[in-house]
C-alpha cells in the first residue's frame, strides 16, 4: 500500500513537472520571437547598414534600378511620424470626447454606443482602404481639400500641391478613424476607474457635467488617457493596407511629407508596395528589411511608454479600491 | 440693514452671472461631445452601407464559387478567395490556439513569479506589433528558407497575431474561476494539469472560446502580412508550396484596378469579407456577453494576481 502511494505519488510529480515546462515553453514562446525577431530583422539587413551605415537613416535618395541603387528612408520615417501625428491630433480629441459620453451615458445608451464604436475596430483595415479610396477619397477631394486649396494653396507651403485625395491629409484622417475605437475604449475603462466618490464630491461642491469632469476625471485619469493616446500611436505607426492605398505612393525625396496635399509614403507602406518585387541578391531588399526593422524599434518603444503608463494608472485604481 | 440687503442683491447677481456662464459652457461642451459621437458613427454607418449596397449587386453563385476572370472583364468570382481564407484561418488556429492555450495557462496557473510577470508585459506588447513586420519575420524564416512562397509561412505570421490574443483571455478566463474549484481538485488527490484540464478550463470554456473567435475575427481581414508569405493567386488550392488567394489580397488587387467592375468585385468581396467577421462579432456578443469589451480590457488592463 506504502509503495503504492509512493509509485502514485512520483507519477504525479512527474506528469506535473511535464505539464508545468510546457506551459513554461508555451509562455516564453513570445520572448523567444521578440528576440528571434530582432535578431532575424538585423542580420537580413546588415547589407544595407555595411554599405550605408547611418547615411540610410538620413538620405533621402530612392533607388532601386541596377547599377544606381541609394536607399536612403528619411522621407517613409518622417511620412509615418507625419501622419500618426495627424491622425492623433484628429483622432484623440474624438476619441476622449466618445469616451467622455460613454462613461457617463446611462448604460441603455452607453452600452450599444460602445459596442457601434468597437464594431469599428473589428472592420479590417484592408475595408477601410477600399471605402477610402473608392468613397471618403471622392467627398473629402471635393468638400475639404479643394476649398481649402483656393483659400490658402497660394499662401500657406502646408496647403500648396493638387488637391488629389491621394495624400498626406486623406489617409491621416483614415488613421484618425482607425484608431478611434481603440483609444475611446481604453480611455473609457480608464473614465470607469475613476472612484465615484470623485465624482459625487465634485457635484456636491455644485460642479456642471463639464466642471465634474475637469475636477474630478481629468486629474485623475491624466496618465491612463495619456497612455490611451499612446497606445492609439503605437497602432497608427504600423497601420499598413489604408495607408498604403491613400497615400499616393511617392518615393525617393518628393516622398518626404511638407504639405497635407502631396502624395508621401510610410514605412509599412513602402514595405508593402516593393517587398515582393525585390531582389534578395542586391541592396534592395535589406533595405526594405532595414526599414522593418527601425519600424519595429519604433512601435516597440511606443507600445512599452503606453503600457507602462496605462499600467501605473490602473495600480492607482487597484489602491484607491482597496484603501 | 439696508447696505445687508444691497450685498445680497449684488451677491445674488454675481451668483445668477456665474451659474449662467458656468451652464452655458457646460451646455457647449455637451453640444460638441454629441457632435464627436455622431462624427465617430457616421464612418461605421458609410462603410456598412457603402459595403452592402455595392457589394449586393455582385453577388451571385458563380461569383463566390469561380476563379476570377481576365482582368478588367468583370467575369469570374472569389472562389479561391474564400477558400484560401477559411485554409489560411483554419492553419493559423492550429499553431496558434494550442501556444495561445498553453501560455495562458501558465500565465494564470503559474503566473506568480517574475518571468511570467514580464512574460505578460511583452506580449501585451507584441498584441500591437505592426503586422506587416510578423509578415516580413515570416518571409525570413521560411520563404527564404525553402526558397518558394508556402502557405505555412502565412499560417505562421498570422498564429503569432493570434496566440497573444488567445493567452491573454485564456488568462483572464481562468482566473475567474474561483479558486474553490481548484482545492476541491486537490481535495480529491487530482494531479495539478488534470484539475486545469478537466476542471478550470471547462468552467471557463466559454470565456476562451470567446477570445479564440476575437482573435479569428482579428486575422481574417489581415492583409499585410500575406502580401510578402501566399502572395495570391488565381486558382484553387493545390499544394502548400505554391501561392494561394486569400479575401484581402483579393479585394486589394480588385480595388487596384482602374475598371469599375474590378472595383465592383472587390465591394462583393468586402461584403463577404466584412459578413465573416462582423457575424462573429456579433455571435460574440449575443452568446458570450461582451467580447469586444472584454479585449480592450485586456489591452491595458493587468490585473494583480490575488491568491
Amino acid at each position: 500500500m506504502e509503495k503504492n502511494t509512493g509509485a502514485y505519488r512520483k507519477q504525479s510529480v512527474r506528469s506535473d513537472k511535464i505539464f508545468k515546462l510546457a506551459a513554461t515553453i508555451a509562455g516564453s514562446f513570445v520572448l523567444v520571437i521578440i528576440a528571434l525577431m530582432v535578431f532575424q530583422l538585423f542580420s537580413e539587413s546588415y547589407p544595407i547598414w555595411e554599405s550605408d551605415g547611418l547615411s540610410f537613416i538620413i538620405g533621402t535618395d530612392w533607388n532601386a534600378v541596377e547599377g544606381r541603387e541609394s536607399f536612403g528612408a528619411l522621407p517613409y520615417i518622417a511620412g509615418t511620424l507625419v501622419t500618426a501625428a495627424l491622425a492623433m491630433a484628429i483622432g484623440v480629441p474624438l476619441s476622449i470626447g466618445i469616451a467622455m459620453f460613454i462613461s457617463d451615458a446611462p448604460a441603455k445608451i452607453g452600452g450599444p454606443l460602445g459596442f457601434l464604436v468597437e464594431l469599428l475596430a473589428a472592420v479590417p483595415s484592408i475595408i477601410y482602404g477600399l471605402w477610402g479610396l473608392l468613397v471618403f477619397r471622392l467627398y473629402f477631394q471635393d468638400w475639404v481639400e479643394r476649398p481649402l486649396h483656393d483659400l490658402f494653396g497660394d499662401s500657406i507651403f502646408l496647403f500648396s500641391g493638387t488637391p488629389f485625395g491621394l495624400d498626406i491629409i486623406t489617409a491621416s484622417v483614415i488613421l484618425a478613424i482607425m484608431i478611434i475605437p481603440t483609444v475611446s475604449s481604453v480611455s473609457r475603462e480608464i473614465m470607469k476607474a475613476v472612484p465615484q466618490q470623485q465624482r459625487e464630491a465634485a457635484y456636491m461642491l455644485g460642479a456642471t457635467k463639464w466642471e465634474m469632469f475637469k475636477l474630478a476625471v481629468f486629474p485623475y485619469s491624466k496618465t491612463g488617457l495619456i497612455g490611451a493616446s499612446i497606445l492609439g500611436l503605437g497602432r497608427a505607426v504600423g497601420e499598413t493596407m489604408a495607408v498604403t492605398m491613400l497615400i499616393g505612393n511617392a518615393t525617393g525625396i518628393s516622398a518626404f511629407p511638407s504639405s497635407f496635399f502631396k502624395p508621401s509614403q510610410t514605412m509599412s507602406s513602402i514595405i508593402a508596395n516593393e517587398f515582393v518585387e525585390a531582389s534578395p541578391a542586391s541592396l534592395h531588399l535589406p533595405a526594405l528589411i532595414g526599414i522593418a526593422l527601425i519600424l519595429l524599434l519604433i512601435a516597440m518603444v511606443i507600445n512599452v511608454v503606453a503600457h507602462i503608463l496605462v499600467t501605473r494608472m490602473m495600480k492607482v485604481k487597484e489602491g484607491a479600491i482597496n484603501n | 440693514m439696508s447696505t445687508t440687503n444691497e450685498k445680497r442683491q449684488e451677491y445674488r447677481a454675481l451668483f445668477k452671472n456665474n451659474v449662467k456662464k458656468r451652464l452655458l459652457v457646460d451646455k457647449l461642451v455637451h453640444i460638441v461631445i454629441f457632435a464627436f459621437v455622431i462624427i465617430a458613427i457616421i464612418p461605421l454607418g458609410s462603410i456598412l452601407v457603402e459595403v452592402f449596397k455595392n457589394g449586393i449587386t455582385a453577388i451571385s453563385y458563380e461569383f463566390l464559387t469561380a476563379t476570377p476572370g481576365s482582368i478588367g472583364s468583370g467575369d469570374g468570382g472569389i472562389g479561391p478567395a474564400i477558400q484560401g481564407t477559411l485554409i489560411i484561418i483554419g492553419l493559423a488556429s492550429l499553431i496558434g490556439v494550442p501556444i495561445g492555450v498553453m501560455s495562458g495557462i501558465f500565465l494564470s496557473e503559474y503566473g506568480d513569479n517574475r518571468l511570467a510577470r514580464n512574460i505578460r508585459f511583452f506580449n501585451d506588447v507584441f498584441m500591437e506589433f505592426p503586422s506587416i513586420v510578423l509578415g516580413i519575420f515570416a518571409f525570413l524564416v521560411i520563404v527564404l528558407i525553402l526558397g518558394h512562397f508556402s502557405v505555412w509561412a502565412g499560417a505562421f505570421a498570422l498564429s503569432l497575431i493570434m496566440f497573444p490574443i488567445v493567452a491573454r483571455t485564456t488568462e483572464e478566463s481562468l482566473k475567474m474561476v474561483p479558486m474553490t474549484y481548484r482545492e476541491a481538485g486537490t481535495a480529491l488527490g487530482l494531479k495539478k494539469w488534470v484539475i486545469t484540464f478537466r476542471i478550470v478550463i471547462s468552467a471557463a470554456k466559454s470565456g476562451m472560446i470567446t477570445g479564440i473567435l476575437l482573435s479569428v475575427s482579428r486575422i481574417g481581414g489581415e492583409t499585410a502580412p500575406l502580401i510578402m508569405t501566399i502572395l495570391g493567386s488565381s486558382q484553387f488550392f493545390s499544394s502548400m508550396d505554391v501561392p494561394m488567394d486569400a479575401l484581402p489580397l483579393r479585394i486589394w488587387r480588385l480595388s487596384l484596378l482602374p475598371y469599375e467592375s474590378s472595383q465592383l468585385q472587390g465591394w462583393g468581396a468586402a461584403l463577404v469579407l466584412i459578413f465573416i467577421i462582423i457575424g462573429i462579432n456579433l455571435a460574440i456578443r449575443y452568446h458570450f456577453g461582451n467580447g469586444n469589451a472584454m479585449i480592450s480590457r485586456l489591452i491595458k488592463q493587468r490585473m494583480p494576481t490575488k491568491r
